[in-house]
């Protein structure tokens, strides 16, 4: 009897995988569409790039996100923690003084050290602390949020040094044949997280820890190291992000990164990455990243609805995609 | 006398997949009509149809002689049709009132009435036979009592038809025996009781008619009396079942392999201590809860304790699962849906999880290793499966424990600790997991076998350590296995005396 049943299911399945890989690919084209009709600007090479480039560090976010979330975690801090590697990166330039290339890479070199230590700070604390994720990163957004604001005495850091600020220019509106560094970079992010979550025993035991962590435990997965280091991978990709963000501004404040862990998981969620874990989906996080920057970029250049409401619209796409996902899921 | 429930050639097929075809049955007043078969025979599709959560695509229904069609499972409820479901659906934070009258709550002036609805469970878990207190949380009885209740909330409806599906599964003989007393209870009552259940002993014991489904087909119905429980596997398996067991390989040395010496763990187990040799297959006897699972546990690394582990004459200490199998040991869980595998990924990641450090070159996984380690799995360990692609979850119990038996035997270990090896695996699988421990211990491996099937022991095993109670109660060695020195051990009492303690003549 089992073996019948499960024989169409089989069939079903296989096809509704596919769709829940390909829905958000299949969504982006749509967008597209839609915003060709809107606006003849929009399909220019200039503005695609435009929104690709601004999609960069949601983006590069959003791949460590996935494998928090794939491993069954969650990271609400990124934001904060965006700000204030952001804030810490900008005064230790500053302390520096020098406007050469050595000074530059010593300050990336500290803000990808502070970033991995905060998601350290992250993962230790959900693994040996036993919390649950949601509430350790919620008191550490709060946390690097005030450290940032303190920082900054409720006003802006800003890069002093002109020289140097000319020198950092162009990670952000460079470009490399035609392409901005902030797609490449991101790519690559994205190329490289793809190859750890898909290629390697520790991609293998992030899904494995993400779909049950008993059976992990049973099966030898050291699961403390695997969760820590979805935390410190996140970090770094934090730190990533910020490296192509200071350039664009120069400058860090106490609203910088606001709002960008809900992009984050709303990028991986639309993706298809199960919320639940056990499931990660990298290319799918790219895509959804560019939806949400397409659908603020198409909301700028129609007049149906105010700009204002970008937010809005963002909250309103990650209740649909999971609507999406538990019909899809729901049809098995 | 009129049957309760009469079903007419039934048939059902899914898509185009006929699951059951053209099977009769009545239920009479006052008899209970097992139904037996291997997993997949069709068993809880026809269940779930009687009992009117699906609906037949063939054949008719009749009620008490009226041709009749359920519109689902409440209307089947209405007319006296309840189902005791095989796992425990109970709301743990809520009092055993709470949960018999969940959805039913009993009220007055549109507040609930706690008073009445606890005066009612006292009432009726009395008329069972128990002493359960209707105040307590759910999630601090024991599974017996656990079932107990949900017999207790089927029961709360006036009943003509009672469907017991797999009871017996998670219950010590003891407590069997009690399920025993409400099922004849329910017999002198009138009321009939369809009885599901692979176990053929208590199908002897407990039915007057016996359903034999295979393959989807009605083989037989045949009264109990004269019919045995070797004839009745014969019938569901459909060839020959004599030789269950296999012979007991006589590589049994006397090299002691794995020595454990006063290990406690905390609310579980106190001051274990026993050996085991090279090539020998060493049974863990005792009723659930007894602590032999923590103890297995707690020894490789899973779960804290303290005591003494030595591995070939050298003091070890297993911080985790992985250091256990690095030294040799491997630990099958009971909890194979739970703790064995991920269901929701497919064969191939199931099978490489633990070992997957052999399928590394370099960094990377070789996926074109892991396909051929999986040919081989699906190969040697005989599993049945339709896709490669499919996902643990949709393979039988039985292949879901081959697949378990081939991920761990990646590791190549020494030691195999198997709990459980085939609860929920069908009769045909059982032989072939026997052969295949049987198999290890001819090849000098050491098994041990925990498990609450005491046949399963005594067929399997070259000497049998019983645990009562968190401690260990003492050892069979191979000459006296038998059933009654088990159960002894298991309870302290013997096994005759154990059916009183339950009917309540001690």
């Amino acid at each position: 009897m089992t073996e019948t049943v499960l024989r169409t299911g089989a069939e079903k399945r296989k096809f509704n995988i596919d769709m829940r890989a390909l829905s958000p690919f299949i969504a982006l084209i749509a967008l597209a569409i839609a915003g060709a009709l809107i606006n003849p600007d929009f399909l220019t090479a200039s503005n695609l790039l435009n929104v690709v480039t601004r999609s960069a560090f949601i983006a590069i976010i959003a791949v460590g996100a996935t494998f928090v979330i794939a491993g069954g975690g969650l990271d609400l801090s990124v934001g904060s923690m965006a700000a204030l590697t952001a804030g810490v990166m900008i005064l230790t330039l500053n302390s520096l003084g020098a406007g050469d290339m050595g000074t530059l890479a010593l300050g990336m070199l500290a803000a990808i050290a502070l970033s991995a230590a905060c998601g350290l700070a992250n993962g230790l604390i959900v693994t040996f602390g036993r919390i649950e994720p949601f509430i350790v990163t919620l008191g550490t957004m709060g946390i690097y949020r005030s450290l940032v604001i303190w920082l900054a005495a409720g006003g802006t850091i800003t890069m002093r040094n002109f020289e140097l600020r000319e020198l950092y220019r162009p990670v952000y509106f460079g470009s490399v044949f035609g392409i901005p560094v902030p797609i490449i970079a991101f790519l690559v992010v994205a190329a490289i997280g793809a190859l750890i979550l898909y290629r390697t025993s520790f991609g293998r035991h992030v899904v494995a820890l993400g779909s049950n962590e008993d059976v992990a435990r049973y099966s030898g997965v050291p699961i403390w190291r695997v969760r820590t280091l979805t935390y410190i991978i996140q970090g770094i990709c934090v730190g990533i992000a910020v490296l192509v963000y200071v350039p664009r501004l120069g400058s860090a404040t106490p609203t910088t990164g606001l709002l960008w862990e809900l992009q984050a998981i709303t990028a991986v969620v639309i993706g298809g990455t199960a919320l639940k874990g056990g499931v990660g989906r990298i290319w799918g996080t790219v895509v959804g990243a560019i939806i949400l920057e397409l659908v603020a970029n198409i909301m700028v250049l129609s007049n149906f609805v105010s700009e204002f409401l970008v937010g809005a619209v963002q909250g309103a796409i990650i209740i649909i995609a999971m609507l999406l996902q538990r019909s899809v899921h729901r049809g098995r | 006398m009129d049957s309760v429930l009469r079903a007419e050639n039934i048939s059902k097929s899914f898509g185009p997949n006929e699951v059951l075809s053209g099977i009769s049955i009545d239920l009479k007043p006052g008899e209970v009509h097992a139904v037996i078969g291997e997993n997949g025979a069709g068993k809880s599709t026809l269940m779930r149809i009687l009992s009117g959560h699906i609906a037949p695509s063939k054949g008719n229904l009749h009620f008490q002689g009226q041709p009749i069609t359920f519109s689902g499972p409440v209307d089947a409820e209405n007319h006296g049709i309840v189902l005791v479901h095989q796992e425990i659906l109970l709301a743990p934070d809520l009092t055993v009132a709470q949960n018999l009258f969940l959805g039913r709550e009993i009220k007055r002036f549109g507040f609930v009435d706690d008073r009445t609805m606890r005066e009612r469970t006292r009432g009726i878990l009395a008329e069972l036979g128990t002493r359960i207190d209707p105040d307590i949380e759910v999630r601090r009885l024991s599974i017996a009592d656990r079932q107990l209740v949900q017999i207790a909330r089927a029961l709360l409806v006036p009943h003509k038809l009672v469907a017991f599906d797999e009871p017996t599964a998670v219950l010590t003989p003891i407590e069997a025996e009690s399920l025993f007393a409400i099922i004849r209870k329910l017999r002198e009552h009138g009321v009939a009781v369809l009885y599901i259940s692979h176990r053929l002993n208590e199908v002897k014991a407990i039915a007057d008619r016996v359903t034999v489904l295979r393959d989807g087909r009605h083989i037989t119905t045949r009264d109990m009396e004269g019919l045995e429980p070797l004839e009745m596997a014969r019938l569901m398996v459909g060839r020959d079942m004599s030789k269950l067991y296999p012979d007991k390989p006589a590589t049994a040395s006397d090299q002691v392999i794995l020595t454990v010496s006063d290990m406690a763990v905390p609310d579980y187990v106190e001051n274990a201590s026993f050996t085991l040799k090279r090539g020998e297959i060493l049974g863990f006897g005792g009723l659930i809860g007894a602590g032999r699972t923590e103890l297995f546990e707690a020894i490789v690394g899973l779960r804290s304790g303290h005591g003494t582990v030595t591995l070939d004459g050298k003091s070890v200490h297993f911080r985790d699962a992985r250091e256990a199998m690095a030294a040799g040991i491997v630990y099958l869980s009971e909890d194979r849906k739970g703790k064995g595998l991920l269901l929701q990924q497919n064969l191939r990641v199931n099978l490489s999880l633990a070992a997957l450090d052999k399928f590394t070159r370099g960094s990377f996984i070789d996926v074109g290793a892991e396909e051929k380690a999986l040919d081989g799995a699906i190969k040697d360990f005989d599993i049945r499966t339709r896709a490669r692609d499919l996902l643990a979850g949709q393979l039988s119990g039985g292949n879901q424990q081959k697949l378990l038996l081939a991920k761990m035997m990646l590791l190549n270990p020494r030691i195999i600790i198997i709990d459980e090896p085939t609860r929920g695996v069908d009769i045909g699988t059982k032989e072939q997991i026997y052969r295949f421990i049987a198999g290890l211990a001819e090849n000098g491996l050491s098994v041990i076998v925990i498990s609450s099937e005491m046949q399963e022991l005594i067929g399997l095993c070259h000497r049998v350590v019983v645990m009562r109670n968190g401690r260990i109660a003492g050892e069979v060695p191979q000459a006296d296995l038998s059933e009654d020195s088990i159960v002894y051990l298991a309870t302290g009492v013997h096994e005759e005396r154990a059916a009183e303690i339950a009917a309540g003549h001690a």
